[in-house]
């Protein structure tokens, strides 16, 4: 079991307790505790099994302006002594910054909200076994499929935030994950690919056969690529890549990256920087939602955001630190989004395939090739070739070029908006952009 | 050394017999501790923006019985918890019955020394080197608009405990200084990233104010890219530097040479052993021996002694890395290879230090050999997809190349090939190998592991450039 809430605020009030004691003008503190079960199957057999629990927690100390932290994952009294002693001493030999400080008093989260994030539900070893052996009979069913690595994972956390204002809170979340990940093969190729489902309820997973149908059928469509020429093309992204999109947008709007002027979409709030569609939410209270939450990780209380309304940029993702600097109030971003998500654009998914006589559909990119200083992106890229409408071939050994500040003005979205990340996109298209091949 | 049993309710005896016990009737399998202390100072526009200390303690237990591996891990070290930890792995493994696989090569060599690099400097000290560093970018010009420097410092004490009570152990010191800066011309903003570090002092990198040369190094590249044209589109001939660069081979064909993708038969090398997958003059060999080099290590995280494993010679397939689980299915040896991040995760076979030996050719020769291509002098990072092969890497400085003359610089993009072809398209080997400055970190199934590269200049006769400009 987790800890209690008791025992982690207990630890939490004890180095509140001693950093004051110590000398800290103000202080702030998460324990957290995690326990998490994973088996793995790999070609139908039980390949490996592992438990983690991991208690850690991690304090900042202030004087005045002067700030320092420590984190640990030793949380006997004794070591948590030397440690908190350790952080007031470097903490006094810090300089001085003027924006250091806790979030102001009225922005603290005063209501917690019970969001459903916790089942109760424990699965047992063997309960897991028996999804996967159904999920990998699935995945296994076709004989092109020569390799199978499946896992299903429960996780169970606790947490408290506190400082030195009074803030005190925190809650239990839980999640159950389950893959797939297939090898496929015929005389030409190799080819892997996979599917996933992660809930906060055992209840809501995917079902098991499904997502190793799923998981085989996109393998083995991959199979025998080829490799097309270098050209000016439509694009259209699949949902699992068009999601990374929107979390570039999301570092782009970071305070730290816009207070630091290494955005390209530093000054651009009230502007239009997509095309009028577009509209993009940030909803941390969806009931069981994979991103939500009641406070950040300041204890900063988070409403729901319309970042982007008909194409234009309204808010950038506050923490306090960054929010002083650039005299704007904290809105509860310290650590990144919620949910994050375009909202469904008005086109079915079949419209969009047919938008135009050909363009590529893209299932997989590798690489880092973002850069949110300069908006150009890069990065490898595997797909099919789309004509009238039909998935034509698999193609890859490929990359896809452009620049933000233009793709996000051409984008078109389908009308397909699931919820199975924290950020999620509807299937994505891009009018032109350089395709290198051949 | 750190004694891990000193603080704790369970005696060291007491311990040896619950490893013992719980291995009894598995094929392999450890108890591993770790304490490890690490710190990270940060400066940021203009100020010291953080400076944290880490402090982490824990233990993870293996059993493998075959080929399932069973593995628990906790912060405590307690009777409690080891006990705990003990009824879990042979509840996974109840049904499973193997023979005792036991024996580790002894070695006395060392390629570190027992250090702790966070208590040998100060923190005003280092407080004030980054206070300088940022005071002499800033003094380069208006164009420097942001710099960002800072000190990443760590000891890791790690004891592995066998069945029967044998003990092996290692004090790795690691440290890394890191500068990054963005500069601005005429509204256009670039930025320029250089570091140094391994496994000794900070001193061994920063006295003498040679970190004056870290700071000129990113200055010189964000300034490269400030007259970037937009990068070309399409197949053509790539010439790349000696050094960092050999990330190419860590992705193209490293990752595909680690025994797991080998046995698991996922990797597009798995069936290729003994054939020539390489040009001729192509060596690869990945070394855990180096004095002092970031990939180095001691003893492996199974406690088996590092070597240098030749990996391909003269263009003929010779070796796969192996931790003691793969090598033991596959009927090899284990190289020394097996590595995990922390206590929290599971040893996998891993690369060390990789790197393409030096040939007999000039850089001056591959440059002009080349009608129209590309000349890679820097990356970012890079990624390969190990079951088709396809790799890409991301440019951070780099020329076009025309007519056998260094030509523009050109924006930063990504290049893309096929591991399993590529070294096969290698037509010169340079005969300048260079190691990367010690700044590398491989990631591989959500695990971090600090590693090196190394190799000459290299010409490549064909792979795909992801421009903009058709």
């Amino acid at each position: 079991m987790v800890k209690d809430q008791e025992f982690l605020e207990t630890k939490a009030s004890y180095c509140l307790g001693l950093a004051k004691k110590l000398g800290a003008t103000d202080s702030s503190v998460i324990v957290k505790n995690s326990i998490s079960e994973t088996v793995n199957f790999r070609n139908k057999k039980l390949d490996e099994s592992n438990r983690s629990d991991d208690l850690g927690l991690s304090i900042t100390t202030y004087i005045g302006k002067k700030k320092s932290s420590i984190s640990s994952s030793n949380l006997l009294n004794d070591n948590l002594n030397i440690l908190i002693e350790k952080c007031i001493e470097t903490t006094k030999n810090t300089p001085e910054d003027e924006f250091n400080s806790l979030p102001d008093r009225d922005l603290f989260a005063k209501e917690v909200k019970d969001l459903n994030l916790y089942d109760e539900t424990h699965i047992e070893n063997n309960q897991k076994i028996d999804y996967l052996k159904k999920l990998e009979a699935a995945a296994s069913n076709d004989k092109k499929i020569v390799n199978t690595e499946s896992s299903f994972t429960q996780n169970k956390s606790n947490f408290v935030l506190a400082n030195s204002e009074g803030f005190c809170d925190g809650y239990k979340t839980s999640s159950f994950t389950a893959s797939s990940v297939t090898v496929a093969k015929d005389e030409k190729s190799m080819e892997r690919d996979y599917e996933y489902s992660s809930k906060c309820f055992l209840k809501d997973l995917d079902d098991a056969d499904e997502l190793g149908n799923l998981a085989a059928n996109q393998t083995i469509r991959k199979l025998s690529p080829k490799k097309i020429g270098s050209e000016k093309i439509a694009i259209i992204f699949d949902k699992r890549i068009a999601k990374g999109v929107l979390s570039t947008f999301a570092s782009a709007i970071s305070s730290s990256a816009i207070s630091r002027g290494t955005s390209f979409l530093k000054d651009k709030v009230n502007q239009k920087i997509f095309s009028d569609k577009i509209n993009v939410f940030d909803k941390p209270d969806m009931l069981k939602g994979l991103g939500s939450r009641n406070f950040d990780s300041e204890g900063v209380k988070t409403d729901t955001l319309k970042l982007v309304d008909q194409g234009i940029l309204k808010h950038y993702l506050i923490d306090t630190y960054n929010g002083k600097k650039l005299n704007l109030k904290s809105n509860g971003r310290c650590g990144g989004t919620s949910n994050l998500y375009f909202e469904n654009g008005n086109i079915s998914f079949k419209d969009l395939l047919n938008s135009n006589s050909k363009s590529l559909y893209i299932t997989e990119t590798i690489g880092h090739g973002s850069n949110i200083v300069t908006g150009d992106y890069s990065v490898g890229a595997t797909g099919f070739l789309i004509e009238n409408g039909e998935f034509k071939y698999p193609i890859n050994e490929i990359t896809i070029a452009g620049n933000f500040k233009d793709m996000f003005q051409n984008i078109t979205l389908a009308n397909d908006l699931e919820f199975k990340y924290a950020t999620n996109s509807p299937t994505m298209l891009i009018e032109e952009m350089v395709v290198a091949g051949k | 050394m750190s004694n891990f049993f000193e603080k704790s309710d369970v005696s060291r005896k007491e311990a040896e017999s619950i490893i013992s016990d719980t291995l009894q009737k598995c094929d392999d399998g450890e108890l591993y501790l770790e304490n490890s202390k690490s710190e990270s100072i940060l400066l940021d526009d203009n100020k010291i923006k953080n400076s944290s200390y880490n402090s982490d303690l824990g233990f993870g237990f293996r059993a493998i019985s075959d080929e399932v591996v069973a593995y628990s891990h906790s912060n405590e070290i307690s009777k409690n918890s080891l006990k705990q930890s003990s009824e879990n792995l042979k509840s996974t493994l109840k049904s499973v019955k193997g023979t005792y696989n036991h024996e580790i090569p002894k070695s006395n060599k060392k390629y570190y020394d027992n250090i702790n690099p966070i208590e040998q400097k100060s923190l005003n000290e280092k407080i004030k080197i980054l206070n300088d560093v940022n005071d002499y970018l800033r003094s380069k010009g208006d164009k420097v608009k942001q710099v960002t420097a800072n000190f990443l410092g760590e000891q890791k004490s790690v004891e592995i405990i066998r069945s029967g009570g044998e003990t092996l152990s290692d004090v790795r010191p690691l440290v890394r200084f890191n500068v990054s800066v963005m500069v601005e011309k005429d509204g256009r903003k670039e930025t320029g990233v250089y570091g140094v570090g391994g496994r000794q002092s900070y001193d061994s990198y920063l006295k003498d104010e040679n970190w004056k040369s870290v700071c000129d190094e990113a200055l010189r590249i964000a300034s490269v890219n400030l007259e970037s044209k937009p990068a070309p589109a399409g197949e053509m001939k790539v010439v790349l530097g000696p050094g960092w660069p050999a990330i190419l081979i860590h992705e193209a064909v490293g990752h595909g040479l680690e025994g797991d993708f080998n046995r698991k038969k996922t990797s597009a090398f798995h069936n290729l052993m003994g054939q020539k997958v390489a040009s001729e003059g192509v060596t690869i060999i990945d070394d855990g021996t180096i004095d002092n080099r970031r990939g180095s290590l001691t003893i492996d995280d199974e406690g088996t002694p590092t070597e240098k494993t030749v990996l391909i010679e003269n263009g003929i397939l010779k070796n796969f890395m192996q931790d003691r689980l793969n090598a033991r299915l596959m009927k090899s040896r284990s190289t020394g290879s097996g590595r995990r991040e922390n206590y929290r995760h599971i040893v996998l076979p891993r690369m060390r230090n990789t790197m393409m030996l030096s040939g007999k050719q000039t850089q001056e020769e591959m440059i002009k050999a080349v009608d129209k291509g590309i000349f890679a002098v820097s990356f970012g990072g890079g990624q390969v997809d190990i079951t088709s092969g396809k790799f890409v890497f991301n440019c951070t400085e780099a020329y076009e190349i025309v007519n056998g003359k260094i030509g523009s610089p050109i924006k930063g993009a990504t290049l893309i090939g096929d591991g399993p072809s590529i070294l096969k398209e290698v037509s010169m080997v340079g005969n300048d190998m260079m190691m990367d400055p010690g700044i590398g970190t491989c990631g591989k199934a959500g695990q971090g592991v600090p590693v090196g590269v190394a190799q000459p200049s290299i010409l490549i006769n064909k792979m795909t450039v992801g421009g903009t400009k058709l």
